[in-house]
């Protein structure tokens, strides 16, 4: 059987067909994070600090324990002790410990019968505060006199003299970048800014929990990831982690973060205190003020080209805050920078800060797309300045396989070439523009991941499949895995079953992030359609007496090949299951591995925006996206990721910011304030699909959900910058920052 | 403190409830009468995820208090299909792949009908403008737009 060989023609994948759980999500019977009940149900409401920077000196419980319905109260002292890494940082984050850390940090929290009596015996605790001067400035924070966070958090990358609220170092990149300056004809260096925005999936973090004294538990949770969870949980509660059975619920956005634990501790901790199963939901607000934003930025890039557009060097230097904690994504910011130019002479530093402000968490390609606006801008600049076709320039640039990255390894089969040759002939790049419109491009480029994946294909009596994987599926991903399945097997995608197993039923899998469900699952979920369909073939073989490797699999069949080609008639999937408790028993695939060919991605988007002189408002006429999916599974849903990632992009680019006051406290926690784009902000957003296949998937898939945030911050500050006449070095463009730019350029 | 009783009619069925008068009607519908359609992305009327009609009018249930139900007619998104037979709008949402996460689907649905109720021929921007109070994070709009205008041709051909 070649089965390992890559396939090209396709019968069900590139298809079109209605989701498997369309149904359930247009009727209003999907259950989400915050739908499900049990029985003794209480409610939870957790208590938050209202300082960016405080020494919490004493924590009164008493009157809430004494208010009529309520069952428990915890704080940190309800949890386990003794935790270190990336465990104590989650604990931390979840329940302060003698200090807290930002606006929003969870003190304490309380369970009572009913979500109203939670609230009002919240009201109850009473805490008292040493308040400490805070920060939560990026330049701010690493400068000097900044208070010192968390003495003692950096580790053994930071170099001697900085600030201690520096607490990660990266550097990469090859070549000598003075040497390649030297020969460039003209050199722009540029300072750029990013604030934090927030992912802003629409359902806020929900969870019911039941733990009991015996250290067994049950968590249904709205999660990206519930093995992450369960892990999580289970350390920072101090029980075991096979104790606890997470189920993930429908997820409505995640977009990173809901890559960790927030409420999840919180609720198993009052859950085992009162005995009984806790309900605890965040509000809006919760959300904004404690749930991981992006990082902010402070970014220097500098980059020489030569008079035909070649880039001689190229240096970037990119500062983040992250919040309280380290993991601020520089390395990444540093790493995807220039990664889609064949550069002979790069460099690259990172930092990472920490601030009073939430732990940041991953949003859709963490980390790259302010590193694009930095870059792209720079690049903008230089093509300005030389008279140059900016798509032109990034075409002579670009990196192609065999290219070594700005990063380090050199690359495989990409598809930056088509992208950007697919975006010099769309009618939009050549399209006249109106008064005052301007026209912007730029490349993205993310590493997408592969990550633990345990994929389990069982097959039913009458032929038909159930496929449990452990990817919560965020955007559609049953439908891919379906389709997938119904190409590896010959058979109807309707005949297919695709479950999000629990904890408790499938191996370990890494999160639904780093773009890796469709590749990984997907992958997974062949293999293990192709270890059934090799039991198959052993049946019917059996049947006939031939050697195994004498039946093929073709079109849903067990056919005789070689030379008992004809011998017999084929046997059909469902002939061959009805009778396979009789002929050796139930079968099944499995797969259980780390995929490692995850496959690069790039994108290039093209935007035109419209500035208002006298508001400082920016319309988006005309937007297209175009991007190297490896092989679309379901268009539909590529086109979906895209579009996404675009909106996403038009608000961090033109309005999403924390907005944090004088005193340290985040000024905008609802969505009046915190606006996200609405469908009367936005424009169609047309969509090229460019499929140059990924060699390490039987199919050539390769994630499509994270590159497109990557080009929108620079492409629209591209075209504002050209629309308005003055280079925009801030985001969000939003009119204030627009009007005082065009007034300092007079 | 004591509660309130009321009686109101919620998708054509009549109903009665006991609710705190702090309570909203979207607390109500989820809690009490265990319809979890309606979602609650804000609590405070700027998503749309709660959307519902009251008499027919367009509303952020998380906005109106349970008590306010008192005497009206409620319609959420369980009440959208036919038996069986799912909605113009609901067909047209799976077929275009006009969500991804679901979770602003309900009070899209929702908001869509009311417009379609009242215009059945709506212009592209008429709807972007009606649906200005329903966040969508994942798609861009893009295919709930198109699906809009979809359902409402075909709506307006059927009939």
């Amino acid at each position: 059987m070649a089965l390992d060989d890559r396939k090209s023609d396709f019968t069900f994948v590139g298809t079109r067909p209605d989701r498997p759980d369309g149904l359930d999500k247009v009727t209003g019977r999907a259950k989400f994070g915050a739908d499900a009940v049990a029985p003794g149900m209480l409610f939870g409401a957790i208590v938050r600090s209202p300082h960016a920077h405080a020494r919490i000196v004493k924590i009164d419980t008493s009157k809430a324990e004494a208010m009529k319905g309520v069952k428990a109260v915890v704080t940190r002292a309800d949890f386990a002790t003794g935790l270190t890494g990336e465990f104590w940082n989650v604990q931390e984050n979840v329940m302060a410990g003698d200090t807290a850390l930002y606006d929003g940090h969870a003190v304490a929290a309380v369970a009572a019968t009913s979500a109203l009596d939670a609230r009002d015996a919240a009201k109850l605790i009473e805490i008292e505060y040493e308040v400490l001067p805070h920060v939560t400035d990026v330049d701010k924070a690493m400068a000097e006199g900044a208070p010192v966070i968390r003495e003692g958090a950096a580790d053994g990358s930071v170099p001697e003299g900085m600030h201690p609220n520096v607490v990660r170092y990266h550097e990469s990149g090859h070549g000598d970048v003075e040497k390649g300056f030297a020969e460039a004809d003209l050199v722009i260096e540029d300072s750029f800014k990013t604030e934090a925005t927030h992912q802003g999936y629409i359902e806020p973090h929900a969870c019911l929990a039941s733990l009991g004294a015996d250290g067994k538990g049950e968590l249904w949770c709205t999660t990206q990831g519930h093995w992450y969870a369960q892990k999580h949980c289970a350390a920072l509660l101090g029980i075991e982690t096979s104790q606890l059975r997470v189920t993930a619920s429908e997820i409505g956005g995640g977009f990173g973060g809901k890559t960790t634990v927030f409420i999840e501790p919180v609720a198993l901790a009052l859950s085992r205190k009162a005995n009984r199963p806790v309900k605890l939901v965040m509000s809006r607000s919760e959300v904004l003020r404690a749930t991981g934003p992006t990082s902010s930025t402070s970014m220097d890039v500098k980059i020489g080209m030569k008079k035909d557009g070649t880039i001689t060097a190229a240096q970037g230097v990119f500062r983040l805050q992250g919040g309280a904690f380290p993991g601020a994504p520089m390395e990444f910011t540093a790493m995807c920078a220039f990664a889609p130019y064949a550069l002979e002479n790069v460099h690259q530093v990172g930092y990472d800060v920490i601030a009073n402000r939430p732990k940041q968490a991953a949003y859709r390609a963490p980390g790259s797309p302010m590193a694009a606006f930095a870059v792209e801008s720079v690049i903008d600049l230089l093509c300005q300045e030389l008279g140059l076709d900016p798509v032109e320039v990034r075409l002579k640039n670009a990196s192609k396989k065999g290219t070594k990255a700005s990063y380090g390894p050199r690359f495989d089969d990409i598809g930056l070439v088509e992208c950007l040759e697919a975006a010099r002939d769309h009618p939009h790049y050549s399209a006249p523009l109106e008064q005052g419109q301007g026209r912007g491009i730029s490349c993205g480029f993310w590493f997408n991941h592969g990550g633990e994946t345990s994929v389990s294909l069982a097959l039913s009596e009458d032929g038909t499949v159930q496929v449990s994987v452990g990817t919560p599926d965020i955007g559609g991903s049953r439908a891919s895995m379906a389709l997938m399945a119904s190409e590896t097997l010959g058979i109807p995608y309707e005949n297919i079953r695709v479950t999000i197993a629990d904890t408790a039923t499938l191996g370990y899998n890494d999160v639904s992030h780093g773009s890796r469900v469709t590749y990984a699952s997907g992958l997974a979920t062949i293999k293990a359609a192709q270890a059934a369909i090799a039991e198959m073939c052993k049946r019917a073989a059996a049947k006939w007496g031939i050697p195994e490797d004498a039946v093929k699999w073709e079109d849903g069949c067990a056919v005789p090949s070689g030379p008992n080609a004809g011998d017999f008639e084929p046997l059909a999937m469902a002939d061959i299951t009805a009778d396979m408790g009789a002929t050796g028993g139930p079968i099944s695939g499995h797969f259980e591995a780390t995929p490692e060919g995850a496959g690069v991605s790039f994108g290039v988007h093209i935007v035109d925006a419209q500035v208002d002189p006298e508001t400082g408002k920016t319309s988006i006429p005309r937007y297209t996206v175009i991007q190297d999916a490896g092989k679309a599974v379901h268009p539909a849903y590529v086109e979906g990721q895209f579009q996404g990632g675009a909106a996403q992009g038009i608000g961090w680019a033109l309005n999403e910011e924390y907005i944090y006051g004088e005193d340290g406290r985040l000024q905008n926690a609802v969505f009046l304030d915190y606006r996200i784009p609405v469908a009367s902000d936005l424009p169609m957003i047309d969509t090229v699909i460019v499929e140059v296949p990924n060699p390490g998937h039987p199919y050539g898939v390769r994630g499509v959900g994270e590159t497109g945030i990557v080009p929108p911050l620079a492409a629209i500050a591209n075209a504002v910058s050209r629309a308005a006449g003055v280079r925009m070095h801030e985001l969000p463009m939003s009119p204030p920052r627009i009007l005082a730019a065009l007034k300092a350029d007079g | 403190m004591s509660k309130i009783h009321v009686t109101t009619t919620v998708n054509g069925d009549e109903t009665e409830f006991l609710c705190d008068p702090r309570e909203t009607l979207l607390d109500v519908l989820r809690d009490r009468l265990n319809l979890t359609g309606a979602k609650e992305g804000c609590g405070t009327g700027d998503c749309g995820a709660c959307s519902v009609t009251i008499d027919g009018r367009l509303v952020c249930s998380c906005l109106v208090l349970g008590a306010e139900a008192e005497g009206k007619e409620i319609a959420t998104v369980e009440g959208i299909a036919d038996g069986d037979t799912l909605h113009p709008l609901q067909r047209k949402f799976i077929e275009h792949a006009a969500l991804q996460c679901g979770i602003c689907t309900p009070g899209i649905l929702v908001a869509a009908k009311s417009l379609l109720e009242k215009n059945p021929d709506p212009t592209e921007t008429e709807v972007r403008y009606w649906l200005a109070g329903n966040l969508c994070r994942c798609t861009g709009y893009d295919k709930i737009i198109r699906a809009v205008m979809d359902a409402a041709t075909e709506m307006r051909e059927a009939s």
